[in-house]
Formats: C-alpha cells, sequence, structure tokens
C-alpha cells in the first residue's frame, strides 16, 4: 500500500478547499443557513407540524442531506476533473499508486468536506432552529455513508465529464430537484396517490427519510429500507468506480 | 553495459485506429543518455507514455529495472521520473507544496533537506513560496524537473525538455542532464532539436511512422551515416563547370567562386586528391580549401526522408 501516495492527495486535496474556504465552506453554509431563515423561522412559524414536529426543525435533515449530496458531488466531481482539464493528471498515472489508493485520495477528501460542511450546517441551524438528535450515531452514520457514496458518484461525474458544463449538469439538473421532491420540505405521505408511490423511485427519498429518523425517530419508509438503498448506491458507485479504472475510461488512452 | 529498459514487441494502435507505434524493440542502457529523434506524430511521447504507466501498451511487453511496468506496476514506476512536453502544472500551488506532493505521490517520505538541495540545484529555492501561476516559462519548466527528481528516480525521461525554452536555460538544462548521468541517472530524451542530441546523447534513436528504423551511438551513427564537404575558393569565377569535373559531386556557388564537393567519410578514397589533380588541369587556380562534416539533423533528415 503506497500510503504516502494515498495521503498526498488526500491533503493536496484538502489544502484546495483551505485555499477556497469562502467557496468551498462558508457559501453552501449561508445559502443552507437561509432556508433555515426563511422556512425554519420566518414561514415555518405560521406552518402546522408534521409528525408532531415543528416545521422549522422538520425540513432540517433534508436541508443538511441537500447541501450533502451537491457539495460531495462537486468537491468530487471537480477534484478529478480539474486534473484532466490541466493535465496534471500525468502525474497520478505515472505514479505507483493503485486505483483503490487513487479513489481513497480524492473520494476520502471530497467526503471529509462535505461532512465538515454538513456539521457546520447543523451548528448554524441551531441558531436559528431547534431540534433534538435522538441517534446521534446513526445521524453520523447516514451523514458518512452518504458522503462517501455521492462523492464516489461525483468522481464518476468528474471522470465521464470533458467540459465545465457536462460537470454541472447532473447536480443541477438532477440531483437538486430529486432532493426537492424526495421530502426534504415535505413527509411523502402529506403526497396524493399517484405521487406518493412514484416518489418511492426516487433514491433521494431514502436518504432523507433514513437520515430524519436519526434526528427525530420518525421516517416516511422503514429505516432497513433506507439503509438497504444507501448500501445498494454504494455498491453501484464502488461498481462503476472499478470498470472507470479496469477499462481506463476516460483517463488512459 | 545491462540495459534497464527493455521493450519488446511493442504495439499500440489508438481507438481511432491511429497506429502510434508498430512492434518497437528497443534497449536502453543503465547510466546512458539515449535520445530518442523523431518527426510530429511519430511515436515518441506514445512510447514513453507507454513506459511510465499513463497510455496502455496494444501489445508488447516493457521493463524497467527489472520491472513489468504492467505487471509490477509500483516498483517499475518508482523508478521513472517524467518531464512531460507540457507545462502542466497546478496555477495555484506553491513550488514547495507542488515538489512535495511529487515526493509523496511516489511514496517517499517528506524529506524537507533533500528537496532543499534540489530546488537549489535547480536555482528555485528563492521561488520555494511562489505560486505557479507567477512563475516564468523557464521557471515552471524547472519545477517540472524538480517534480520528476523528487522521488530521487534511477531512469529520467525527459519529453522535449528545451522546447519553447531560451538559450541559457537550455544549457542550464543540458549541463544538469549531464550532473545527474554523473549520478547514475538513465535519461531518455526526446527532441526536435538535433543539436540537443549531439551536445549530450551517447546513443541516439530515430524513430519514424511507429518504427524504431535506427539506433547506434552517436559517435559512431555521425562516422557511418555523415557526409563531409569539401569547400573550394577559387582564385576567378567560372560560369560553367568544365567537362573533366562532371564525374565528380561537385555543386557550384552562384557567384561562381567556390565548389563545394560531398563525399563519404566511410570510403577509402574520398577522392579528393584526384580532384584537385583536375582542377589543376583545367587551370583552375584554388585560393583556400575549408572541410566540414554533416551535422546530426543532416543525418537525420536524410534517414527519415529515405
Amino acid at each position: 500500500m503506497n500510503w504516502y501516495g494515498m495521503k498526498a492527495i488526500y491533503y493536496f486535496e484538502m489544502a484546495r478547499t483551505w485555499r477556497t474556504l469562502m467557496q468551498s465552506i462558508a457559501s453552501p453554509v449561508l445559502s443552507t443557513s437561509l432556508y433555515f431563515v426563511v422556512f425554519g423561522s420566518a414561514i415555518g412559524s405560521r406552518m402546522g407540524d408534521i409528525d408532531g414536529i415543528s416545521y422549522g426543525a422538520f425540513i432540517i435533515p433534508g436541508l443538511v442531506m441537500l447541501s450533502l449530496l451537491s457539495q460531495s458531488i462537486s468537491n468530487a466531481s471537480f477534484g478529478i476533473f480539474f486534473p484532466k482539464f490541466s493535465g496534471t493528471i500525468y502525474e497520478v498515472l505515472s505514479a505507483p499508486v493503485s486505483p483503490f489508493e487513487i479513489v481513497v485520495g480524492y473520494v476520502g477528501a471530497a467526503a471529509t468536506k462535505s461532512i465538515v460542511l454538513g456539521l457546520i450546517t447543523l451548528a448554524t441551524a441551531r441558531i436559528f432552529v431547534d431540534y433534538s438528535i435522538v441517534h446521534p450515531m446513526w445521524m453520523l452514520a447516514f451523514l458518512v455513508l452518504t458522503s462517501v457514496t455521492f462523492s464516489l458518484f461525483g468522481f464518476m461525474i468528474g471522470i465521464w465529464a470533458d467540459d465545465f458544463q457536462k460537470l454541472q449538469i447532473i447536480p443541477l439538473m438532477i440531483i437538486t430537484p430529486l432532493t426537492f421532491l424526495g421530502g426534504a420540505f415535505y413527509s411523502i405521505n402529506m403526497l396524493p396517490e399517484p405521487w406518493q408511490s412514484l416518489t418511492l423511485f426516487n433514491p433521494v427519498v431514502y436518504l432523507i427519510s433514513g437520515f430524519r429518523w436519526s434526528f427525530y425517530g420518525v421516517a416516511d419508509v422503514g429505516i432497513g429500507v433506507s439503509l438497504g438503498m444507501t448500501g445498494l448506491f454504494l455498491a453501484l458507485c464502488m461498481a462503476g468506480t472499478y470498470w472507470i479504472f479496469k477499462t481506463g475510461y476516460r483517463i488512459k488512452a | 553495459m545491462e540495459s534497464i529498459i527493455d521493450i519488446k514487441n511493442l504495439f499500440k494502435t489508438y481507438d481511432s485506429g491511429f497506429k502510434a507505434l508498430d512492434d518497437i524493440n528497443l534497449q536502453i542502457k543503465r547510466g546512458e543518455i539515449f535520445a530518442l529523434l523523431g518527426p510530429n506524430g511519430a511515436g515518441k511521447t506514445t512510447l514513453i507514455s507507454i513506459i511510465c504507466g499513463i497510455v496502455n501498451p496494444s501489445q508488447g511487453t516493457v521493463f524497467a529495472d527489472g520491472h513489468d511496468v504492467i505487471k509490477d506496476y509500483r516498483a517499475a514506476r518508482a523508478k521513472i521520473g517524467l518531464v512531460p512536453q507540457e507545462l502542466t502544472t497546478d496555477a495555484f500551488e506553491s513550488v514547495w507544496a507542488t515538489v512535495s506532493f511529487s515526493r509523496g505521490l511516489f511514496g517517499k517520505a517528506p524529506d524537507n533537506a533533500y528537496l532543499e538541495k534540489l530546488l537549489k540545484q535547480l536555482s528555485l529555492w528563492d521561488k520555494r513560496n511562489a505560486k505557479m501561476r507567477e512563475l516564468s516559462g523557464g521557471m515552471k519548466r524547472r519545477v517540472m524537473i524538480a517534480k520528476a527528481l523528487s522521488h530521487e528516480p534511477e531512469i529520467l525521461f525527459l519529453d522535449e525538455p528545451t522546447a519553447g525554452v531560451d538559450v541559457e536555460l537550455r544549457r542550464d538544462m543540458w549541463d544538469m542532464v549531464r550532473e545527474l548521468r554523473q549520478r547514475g541517472v538513465t535519461i531518455l530524451l526526446t527532441t526536435h532539436y538535433i543539436e540537443e542530441a549531439e551536445e549530450m546523447a551517447d546513443r541516439i534513436g530515430v524513430i519514424n511512422s511507429g518504427q524504431i528504423i535506427l539506433v547506434e551511438e552517436k559517435t559512431v551513427l555521425m562516422q557511418k551515416l555523415g557526409k563531409k564537404h569539401l569547400q573550394i575558393q577559387l582564385q576567378q569565377p567560372i560560369t560553367e563547370l568544365p567537362d573533366s569535373l562532371h564525374s565528380f559531386d561537385l555543386q557550384q556557388s552562384k557567384d561562381g567562386y567556390s565548389l563545394t564537393y560531398s563525399f563519404d567519410v566511410k570510403q577509402e578514397d574520398n577522392g579528393i586528391a584526384a580532384l584537385l589533380e583536375e582542377l589543376a588541369s583545367a587551370n583552375l587556380q584554388v585560393k583556400d580549401l575549408h572541410s566540414s562534416e554533416s551535422s546530426l539533423e543532416e543525418i537525420f533528415v536524410n534517414l527519415v526522408k529515405n
């Protein structure tokens, strides 16, 4: 195992975060905080409780998940896309590092940033809304699992993308709508049929539901199903990444 | 001398169908400076990229210091440092950070003393905290070399190292390459500049259309394929070459004051004595004589043309 190589990639990526602190941390925390202010404090106070939880508190897991998904994808995709774009990828490809070590370095750094961001967002939310965490260990588990899974997904997007538009298209056109429609702002039980059944095809529903369960002990779908779906998505991303390195897709001629 | 790079029956065809390498067999000796010459698109960069692991071969084997570059890639790549043709650097990183990154990436423990020495050797120490985007092209080239040497490789690949650099830096680099060779580093150099190969290489390989068409010691190559030229300055200009001189390989200058005789250095009888006799018989008085050898560039052009 090339520990130094893995560490070099990880620290290099983390250094980029500290260099761009405003963009990497401050900006997503601020934009999520605006949701807390508007939907939590302002509008939330006039909304009824959902499943016995105040509306302001209800939306916190969904908003953290929204931030987590978009940041995991954008951090990881940019992390690998930029060396491809600038040509510096030659050094990683010519170094004695295995595909596994490369992925751990890039995805590990992207996931770390997302986890830090998620925790800061949660701490910030506390300023505006009162909430509790019933299962803190499960909350952390979901936070880590989701960050890793979507960082892997972002890594694949970064490999696939050959221009900046493609880099943005999946997070903006697919992930954000799926998160908004995945129960971030409402319980899917509030939807009429057939929308309630159709929503179950949205994988983000399971992430938000499981995450919300770790906060309040209530969920739209069973916790086992949420965990299973998250694990399945993680397995799919791992398989996709393995295939990329096995075939050299868009990284090696 | 044992070989440190051993390439056997190497082929590369890209997905587009372009055949970049066609049955390459090549051995690079330990401790030598090997110059690989070839026109654009000849396959130089593809060959280096395969050895380094950046491009997958279609067929064939490559060993670096006895390690298969595919099956035993960790050991093979740890031996190699690469200075690519393009100045590809992370613009926002400092010189120190990017060189440290390279050392770590290649599995070496941090060694600030070594990196300090390396940066000082390359006149980069004063710029260690400068961001890459603040550096000139020449300085960036030096950083690329520092990155390639950061993990103390035994083999160094320099892909067009002096493309676009000024004369002073080019000379500095040549000195540095010679110094590395003295330390036992094997150097494979690809270049367009024949002067560069002529100045530095021990052996020269010529690649064209994906095939190695020649590998030879530089001095032997110049002896074997080189031509000499004898320039004859005349006292009086001539308008037409006398018939008795038509059997010689002569070229007349426009002003008629000089004749250039080309002859093969390999031939025992170079024909100079006979030529001078014929000139005397034709009443052409010789003012001065000057001989010169063909440059590697002329040899290279002839080889590629043929």
